[in-house]
């Protein structure tokens, strides 16, 4: 009886995550999709004007700039964290291993307010300095959002790398490559598909970030004309706004999450993809 | 390394051949080990710089009446933040542990494997663990805020940080589920203990560190989180009567002294005492780490 009950109590529990998803989806489709429709999907997706007080609500500044800004943060952070996961898995012994791993995991503990005062203090004066203007740009939240995903792409690829067969390793050294090249030409790409999923996973991250992202990109609501512009992501209207937003004007903030939503169900479905392929291969 | 390789000596011209593409390859070896040194060194000092930088800025600014009990525009005070974080930590760990270890055990003691639940089940922690915190926000704003009727309360900030830590507190009881010998299990069963009593007395004590360590992953994300409390628990600073009043915490506290502009040395001062807990939180998880044996961590 009891064995019974306690069986159906552990697979309810573990039925709530389906139900919650189930629950975010209806929550948001439910309020986004009637205000997409109130507001025009054209209008809303590819309006260039975002003015609640005139009732223009066009997010595509917005979407461009999450997508340059997650650009930028792929091109600081992928060669740095692939690169530095390649001297964990390969290169560095077990002493300093010792103290690059949990650096890395302490990395990923840094709550992101922490790295907004950072970034906000330390990248955009330098940018300013190097650069003029306001110092808070596309090229700043680069910086900074890349270095926030460092610790997501090493950890992934580092696993990758550590699946790949020994042998792969040994073939090429028996061939007469040196050490270096045998990691990069033989054992990297075969653990392509594993860092590729670091890689979408990072993506993910950067493209949902969002509170040092709006202490640095300067949330202006036009799409940038170069790096050094400031730039508005999809999150960081939501926070600009929330707080004082009302009607529709809190609708359209809130059919922005939901564009973020399916933007991040999207990258989800590509990373399981290319995880399911990187653990056939190995 | 062992670069020799005995090539049948020809032509003086063929071994010039060979000869340079041996300086090449030992070039472009080289020019790999540099960059590769480089991007982990660069990573650590990043990570060094970073606390380094939130020390020297706070640590001066850290005085008592920093932890005065009452928050005031004169003292931006970070003690009803501190006990809202508690609070929060408390709560959310309440709704979210019991609920990730029982349904860890369904997944791992009673489940058959690649049954079309459990995929569903995996792929819906995955889509969990995907969301960015502002689209967890802007849900328990619309459904423990607004649809429920909680408001801005801690209560709803719970709730909401409890589906978001879910995932992670699944994903590692499993690990530690699972690293539990199968012979413990038999042994249970030789002595005739049925399924639920092995589970709860001999294969989920031996598990404890590793669900501990899930549990203290979970407590770092509390502690960190902004973006899904601000709509959820809202800004006020104090601490509230009840787990249905609304209040702040370390790290929406921090955010809310940038965002007025007013009292920004107390920001940093703020995000001292926050680095302490992620550090302190970061040690105790490693210490478990190794203790659950090198084999997680071996090369």
């Amino acid at each position: 009886m009891v064995e019974k009950l306690m069986k159906a109590v552990f697979l309810i529990s573990a039925c709530v995550s389906i139900a919650m998803v189930v629950l975010i989806c209806v929550f948001l489709f439910g309020n986004g999709i009637p205000t997409i429709k109130e507001i025009g999907f054209f209008r809303f997706f590819f309006g260039k004007v975002w003015r609640p007080n005139n009732g223009l609500y066009g997010i595509y500044p917005m979407i461009i700039g999450s997508i340059y800004v997650t650009a930028g943060a792929i091109a600081v952070g992928v060669p740095i964290g692939v690169l530095t996961a390649v001297f964990m898995a390969e290169f560095c012994d077990n002493r300093l291993y010792k103290i690059i791993k949990p650096a890395v995991n302490l990395l990923a503990g840094i709550p992101s307010i922490v790295y907004g005062f950072f970034g906000l203090w330390v990248i955009v004066p330098a940018v300013r300095t190097l650069y003029g203007g306001s110092g808070k740009s596309v090229l700043t939240a680069s910086v900074l959002l890349g270095i926030m995903i460092l610790p997501t792409i090493i950890n992934i690829s580092e696993t990758a790398l550590r699946a790949v067969p020994g042998s792969y390793y040994e073939g090429a050294i028996a061939l007469g490559e040196t050490h270096e090249k045998s990691i990069f030409r033989v054992v990297l790409p075969a653990a392509k598909s594993g860092i590729l999923a670091g890689v979408v996973l990072g993506i993910g991250r950067a493209i949902g970030e969002t509170m040092a992202l709006i202490m640095v990109a300067g949330n202006q609501k036009v799409i940038p004309k170069s790096m050094f512009d400031g730039v508005r992501t999809l999150t960081g209207n939501i926070v600009m706004e929330m707080g004082y937003a009302t009607d529709l004007h809190r609708a359209a903030l809130i059919a922005t999450g939901v564009v973020l939503f399916v933007f991040i169900l999207f990258i989800n479905l590509i990373f399981s993809v290319l995880k399911n392929m990187s653990e056939k291969q190995n | 390394m062992q670069k020799t390789i005995s090539i049948p000596k020809t032509a003086a011209e063929d071994e010039k051949k060979i000869r340079l593409s041996e300086l090449a390859d030992r070039s472009v070896s080289v020019i790999l080990r540099v960059l590769v040194n480089l991007s982990a060194l660069l990573t650590v000092l990043v990570l060094a710089g970073i606390i380094i930088y939130i020390l020297v800025m706070g640590i001066p600014n850290i005085t008592p009446e920093l932890f005065e009990l009452k928050y005031n525009s004169d003292n931006a005070s970070v003690m009803p933040a501190l006990i809202n974080t508690l609070i929060m930590v408390l709560a959310t760990l309440l709704f979210s542990v019991p609920v990730g270890i029982c349904s860890a055990i369904y997944l791992v003691e009673y489940s058959k494997r690649g049954s079309r639940l459990v995929k569903l089940i995996r792929v819906t922690t995955e889509t969990l663990s995907g969301i960015p915190s502002i689209v967890y926000g802007l849900f328990g704003y619309l459904c423990f805020g607004v649809y429920f009727g909680f408001g801005y309360s801690l209560l709803s900030g719970a709730l909401t940080l409890s589906i978001m830590v879910l995932p992670s507190v699944m994903r590692t009881t499993e690990e530690a589920l699972l690293a539990v010998p199968d012979s413990y299990r038999q042994g249970s069963f030789g002595l005739g203990a049925g399924k639920l009593r092995t589970i709860l007395k001999v294969v989920l004590p031996s598990a404890v560190p590793g669900i501990l360590a899930g549990v203290i992953l979970a407590i770092g994300r509390i502690f960190g989180e902004t973006a899904a409390l601000i709509y959820t628990a809202g800004t006020v600073a104090r601490v509230p009567r009840s787990i249905m009043g609304s209040g702040r915490t370390l790290a929406v506290h921090m955010y809310q002294l940038f965002s007025e502009g007013l009292a920004m040395e107390k920001g940093y001062a703020t995000g001292v005492v926050l680095l302490v807990f992620v550090l302190v939180i970061n040690g105790i998880s490693n210490l478990i780490g190794k203790k659950l044996g090198g084999e997680g961590e071996s090369k």
